[in-house]
């Protein structure tokens, strides 16, 4: 009973706090507001018995992620409020855009097969010790590639970042 | 869940509550003894015998303060920057394991608040969170010193948690667990870790205290260059909440190394002494705070001693210095895991 009290408390904060991200007028409070909600999206995940993906999220997005973006916002000094207003034909199209990603999403879960999962507190995939054992065996080839794929990112922004030596 | 689970864990927190707070107010007099130690002089000695109140006359001065807030500052996140300092401060200590077991009238009660299977990821996730109270605040001052120390101080730390991430993922790696508890007991019986992991344990000592803003680290508030760094615009207790919870975070960063390194609340000859089991943990107990009291007296040692680094050294003392360190560290251990340990 508590757990669907936490929920609706959660679930609550995530929305008004999403909405926020785009309803505010300094950037920097979009930012802030945008790391509330991973915050209780990780809420979430720890109410799905997940507390590894919970821990990792908080660590990766708001620990890494939403600090460069703080960084930039702070750095350029995006701190003029309606600096952002774009022209109506500007508007026109973003409303256009969102629309069909909203038109995608709706399709998407009209045909999605609602199943029960049963008692989130009972599955224990979540924990780390199996999440790992999971990873590291059955799914180990995707695994190592997708760290490739990161290493060769990792290298390609220093290499973009590198002074021209001519 | 019985209610005398709940009231223990309630008990639990208060008591750790008060005793970060505690020791983060007695370590402000004791690093102002240490620096008078370490200058020859005596330090404060009017309040009470040996200053000893000296911390209550501070925060009475603190208190009575005038409030200030800058022009133009961002009220709502003005306020917000010392107050998420202090709680992210405070978050981490709920993970360490501050003893054993007590036994009382036949039931078990471990003397650790959360014993999650993630205590090692909880900890990088709150020193990770830990930067925001300071870039909020800074930049909520509306103040260019202050704005360009919680730059500094942002960048800093999240230069030095990389290579401090790898040094403790060596200690997952012989371990085999992210619990807390698991690696203090672990290291029971005199296996320190710092016996197998002396790179390591370097690594995230200096990590350490670049991540609490300790001197020769403390570029985030170099006052020759910043005034005051990311507090220039603040005073009253909002100043007090951003000094005290350096101390509480030095207090948990001891605690930290500690735990991790040292044997938590393991001393010489705990099961051979034929004690009872709560004796034992009690000496456990104080076993961890002698260990946390000396790495408090290390952090002042080195505050006292080393003048301060300059921006571009610490950034390449960051990557180019630890980081190789720190990776060469994770690959060598993993070598002799494989090689002895099969």
């Amino acid at each position: 009973m508590l757990s669907l009290y936490v929920f609706f408390f959660l679930s609550a904060v995530t929305l008004v706090s999403a909405v926020m991200v785009l309803l505010s007028k300094k950037p920097i409070h979009s930012v802030l507001y945008l790391t509330l909600t991973f915050f209780t999206l990780a809420g979430h995940y720890i109410m799905l018995n997940a507390q590894f993906l919970a821990v990792v999220h908080i660590i990766v997005y708001a620990g890494a992620i939403m600090v460069l973006f703080l960084f930039t916002v702070m750095l350029l000094n995006l701190n003029i409020e309606g600096e952002f207003q774009k022209s109506t034909v500007m508007k026109f199209v973003a409303a256009i855009a969102g629309g069909m990603i909203f038109l995608v999403l709706i399709g998407t879960l009209k045909s999605f097969d609602v199943t029960t999962v049963g008692d989130p507190s009972m599955t224990q995939i979540g924990l780390v010790k199996n999440l790992g054992k999971t990873l590291y065996s059955q799914y180990l080839m995707p695994f190592e590639l997708s760290s490739i794929l990161f290493l060769s990112a990792m290298v390609g922004a220093v290499m973009l970042g590198k002074k021209d030596k001519n | 869940m019985d209610i005398q689970f709940i009231l223990y864990k309630i008990i639990l927190i208060v008591a750790i509550l008060l005793l970060s707070l505690m020791v983060a107010m007695y370590s402000t007099l004791a690093e102002r003894k240490v620096a008078g130690f370490f200058q020859d002089r005596l330090g404060p000695n009017r309040a009470g015998i040996f200053g000893l109140l000296q911390p209550v006359a501070d925060g009475l001065k603190l208190f009575m303060k005038e409030e200030f807030m800058p022009a133009n500052a961002d009220k709502v996140l003005y306020i917000m920057g010392p107050s998420l300092t202090m709680l992210v401060a405070l978050l981490s200590s709920a993970v360490i394991p501050w003893g054993g077991t007590l036994i009382i009238a036949g039931r078990e009660f471990a003397l650790q608040v959360a014993d999650v299977n993630i205590g090692v990821l909880y900890v990088f996730a709150v020193v990770s969170i830990g930067v925001y109270g300071i870039m909020i605040g800074g930049w909520a001052s509306n103040n260019k010193y202050a704005l360009m120390g919680s730059v500094r101080a942002a960048s800093q730390m999240i230069s030095y948690e990389l290579a401090m991430s790898m040094s403790i993922v060596t200690i997952v790696m012989t371990t085999g667990s992210l619990s807390l508890n698991e690696i203090v007991t672990q290291q029971q019986g005199m296996h320190w870790n710092v016996f197998t992991q002396p790179i390591g344990f370097v690594v995230f000592l200096i990590c350490a205290f670049a991540e609490t803003n300790r001197a020769p680290f403390d570029l985030p508030e170099c006052d020759s260059e910043l005034i005051g760094g990311y507090h220039t615009e603040y005073s009253s207790m909002k100043l007090g909440f951003y000094l005290f919870s350096e101390y509480i975070n030095m207090f948990i960063s001891s605690a930290m190394i500690a735990s991790l390194y040292f044997g938590g609340y393991d001393f010489p000859f705990m099961h051979d002494m034929g004690l009872s089991h709560n004796m034992v943990t009690l000496m456990g107990t104080a076993a961890l705070f002698l260990k946390i009291t000396f790495f408090g007296f290390l952090f002042m040692w080195i505050r006292w001693t080393l003048p301060r680094f300059r921006y571009d050294q610490l950034m390449r003392f960051g990557w180019k210095g630890l980081m190789p360190w720190a990776i060469a560290n994770m690959v060598l251990t993993g070598f002799f895991y494989m090689l002895f340990k099969k």
